[in-house]
């Protein structure tokens, strides 16, 4: 029998509804997989083995009993751990969650539990989402399954591993600065960043609210779609949930052909500051994607050289009031601070937020603390808030003359572990392609392209498009997807070494 | 330019309720001189008419109807508490004993 963790979620609910195997089978696989690999991967933080198989079980006698089911029904998906789960510890990569139980489902879960599929864990972070490399989690670093002494992406490093090294064929991430996307970049899969309020964020746990998405991580673009409809569309629960029928996204992975589409490549993230390995597959999807059919322009946003800079003044403000809530009083970690024998609520916290947060944590909560004080509000935040605006009315004049737009995803591939952590500003520069997106509210998808000369590892290409069109970053996703693997003979994750034939880091 | 000194750091982190230890404003108090340096470039933008955006949808207030509905019992809201006492959160002292 076929390894049933190689196929794609498309071919799994389809060999689920022939009978071909069980729900049961299937998210065994997995679980057994996780079990092997995943003390090397360290991808899941929680593996939920009994309550995946419970859903597996069910599915089958529903099946069995010839009960109409969801498409998706049977099929095993990780969850990020920045969502909370009734019975599953949520910790958002922070020891102030430290074995945290959440008292109620986020409305993702809550989704993905009617459309019956098996929740196989939680996978590994950066602590509350802020970083780029995963490397910020208070449980240790999670590994590219392409290289392990590597980083898969941040802050989402543990769905893209666990997608990319088939421990799970689907993950839900979270995207504040490009968390989905440049993690897929980096490990050779797909993930999208739907439109702001595209997905609820009801019980997710919240680090910038004007910025943060959730989105699917997938192998395929069919697959990310086929995820993308599960959790997509309306919950009174979220106030910025958009009230609109959800875009087509599944329909549009069946696009082949991308005649009379204007895309538009943008100067200024696809250029001076790129590695050549990875300017190097862009610009020849690009030549795919006009053999396609789709006519290519130039567009300038001359305001995304702000958008870092914005970026860091908006998402630590929103995250300095955000994580106030950590209090140490109604739960989380509380710590009194040494040698005071009757501390006051004060020192309490004080003590606690010393303790709970990690270093980036930090940075960011006091940056934006700063930011917002009175007397810096409008020469940083204020300020911040302006030039949102210019860089939405960027992305406007973009789409005036293309219907979407491409760069690389990321500037590098995955880095080494380490290489970084040293200086945090030049961690932030690996979502200079992809924060410009958060900041105006519009989708954005990455997916693979290539691996670069120089060191074998996957390149990424992101597509955005305007806002409520996420369906159009399918139609040229599955298109430049369907030619490339034609043209390669299968997926680029087929030329990642198997984690089992690395040596596993000291 | 130095925008943000250690004592600054220091006073910030106090009113984010984050006591820092001597080594962590070492480590910290660079850095985020360095950052703050850095962002202050959204000043080079000539944005003097621009108006600022909050938020990326244009949404007006979204309120439900006024109606009671199911919450949380309370063992569920309690059950991750530090500690708690008569179906309350027990907190530490707010006020100076004396």
């Amino acid at each position: 029998m076929t390894d049933l963790t190689r196929l794609t979620a498309a071919r799994m609910a389809e060999g689920l509804a022939a009978g071909d195997f069980t729900s049961e089978a299937l998210t065994q696989a997995h679980l057994d997989r996780i079990e092997r690999l995943n003390p090397v991967l360290n991808a899941y933080l929680q593996v939920d083995t009994e309550g995946a198989l419970a859903t597996a079980r069910a599915v089958d006698a529903a099946r069995a009993a010839g009960e109409s089911l969801p498409r998706l029904a049977g099929v095993p998906v990780a969850v990020k751990d920045i969502a909370c789960t009734v019975g599953i510890p949520t910790t958002a990569g922070s020891r102030m969650l430290e074995g945290w139980v959440p008292p109620y489902d986020a409305t993702i879960v809550t989704r993905l539990k009617e459309a019956r599929m098996p929740i196989l864990g939680k996978t590994n972070m950066d602590e509350f989402a802020m970083g780029s490399s995963t490397e910020h989690s208070a449980y240790g670093p999670t590994r590219n399954p392409w290289d392990l002494e590597r980083i898969p992406g941040g802050s989402g490093g543990g769905s893209s591993a666990a997608v990319a090294a088939y421990l799970a064929p689907l993950a839900i991430g979270s995207d504040t600065g490009g968390s989905i996307r440049q993690p897929a970049a980096v490990t050779g899969t797909v993930g999208t960043k739907p439109t702001y309020g595209g997905v609820s964020r009801y019980g997710v746990i919240a680090l910038a609210s004007s910025l943060d998405q959730i989105g699917p991580c997938a192998r395929t673009v069919a697959d990310a779609a086929l995820l993308h409809e599960v959790v997509a569309g309306h919950d009174p629960m979220d106030s910025t949930s958009i009230d609109a029928p959800v875009p087509p996204v599944l329909e549009a992975s069946a696009t082949r052909d991308l005649t009379g589409l204007r895309v538009g490549v943008v100067r200024e993230i696809s250029g001076e500051g790129f590695q050549a390995g990875v300017l190097a597959r862009f610009e020849e999807a690009v030549e795919e994607l006009k053999a396609l059919g789709a006519e290519v322009v130039e567009v300038s946003c001359p305001h995304f050289r702000y958008a870092m800079a914005a970026y860091y003044l908006i998402l630590p403000s929103e995250a300095s009031s955000n994580l106030a809530r950590y209090d140490a009083m109604r739960y989380g970690l509380r710590v009194g601070p040494d040698g005071v024998d009757s501390p006051s609520a004060e020192q309490v916290m004080g003590a606690s937020r010393d303790a709970g947060f990690g270093d980036e944590v930090k940075r960011r909560i006091i940056l934006g603390t700063y930011a917002l004080s009175s007397g810096y509000y409008d020469a940083y935040y204020g300020q911040a808030q302006k030039v949102r605006t210019l860089i939405a009315r960027d992305f406007e004049a973009a789409f005036s003359q293309a219907d979407v737009l491409v760069s690389p995803t990321a500037p590098t591939t995955a880095f080494r572990i380490g290489d970084q952590t040293e200086d945090p500003m030049t961690m932030y520069l690996n979502d200079i392609a992809t924060i410009p997106a958060n900041l105006a509210g519009v989708p954005g998808l990455s997916l693979p392209v290539g691996v670069a000369d120089e060191d074998g590892l996957p390149v990424g290409l992101q597509v955005l498009a305007p806002a409520t069109e996420d369906q159009r970053l399918y139609a040229v996703a599955a298109a430049l997807e369907e030619r490339l693997h034609t043209a390669w003979g299968g997926p680029v994750l087929d030329r990642a070494p198997t984690v089992e034939s690395q040596e596993v880091p000291a | 330019m130095s925008a943000l000194s250690r004592d600054d750091v220091a006073h910030v982190a106090m009113l984010a309720r984050i006591q820092l230890s001597e080594a962590e404003l070492d480590r910290l108090a660079g850095q985020l001189d360095q950052i703050v340096g850095w962002v202050g470039q959204v000043n080079e933008v000539a944005a003097a008419d621009v108006p600022p955006t909050s938020h990326p949808l244009p949404l007006t207030n979204v309120t439900r109807p006024d109606e009671v509905r199911p919450s949380l019992a309370v063992e569920q809201a309690l059950a991750a508490a530090p500690m708690a006492q008569e179906q309350r959160f027990a907190v530490p002292r707010i006020l100076d004993e004396d």
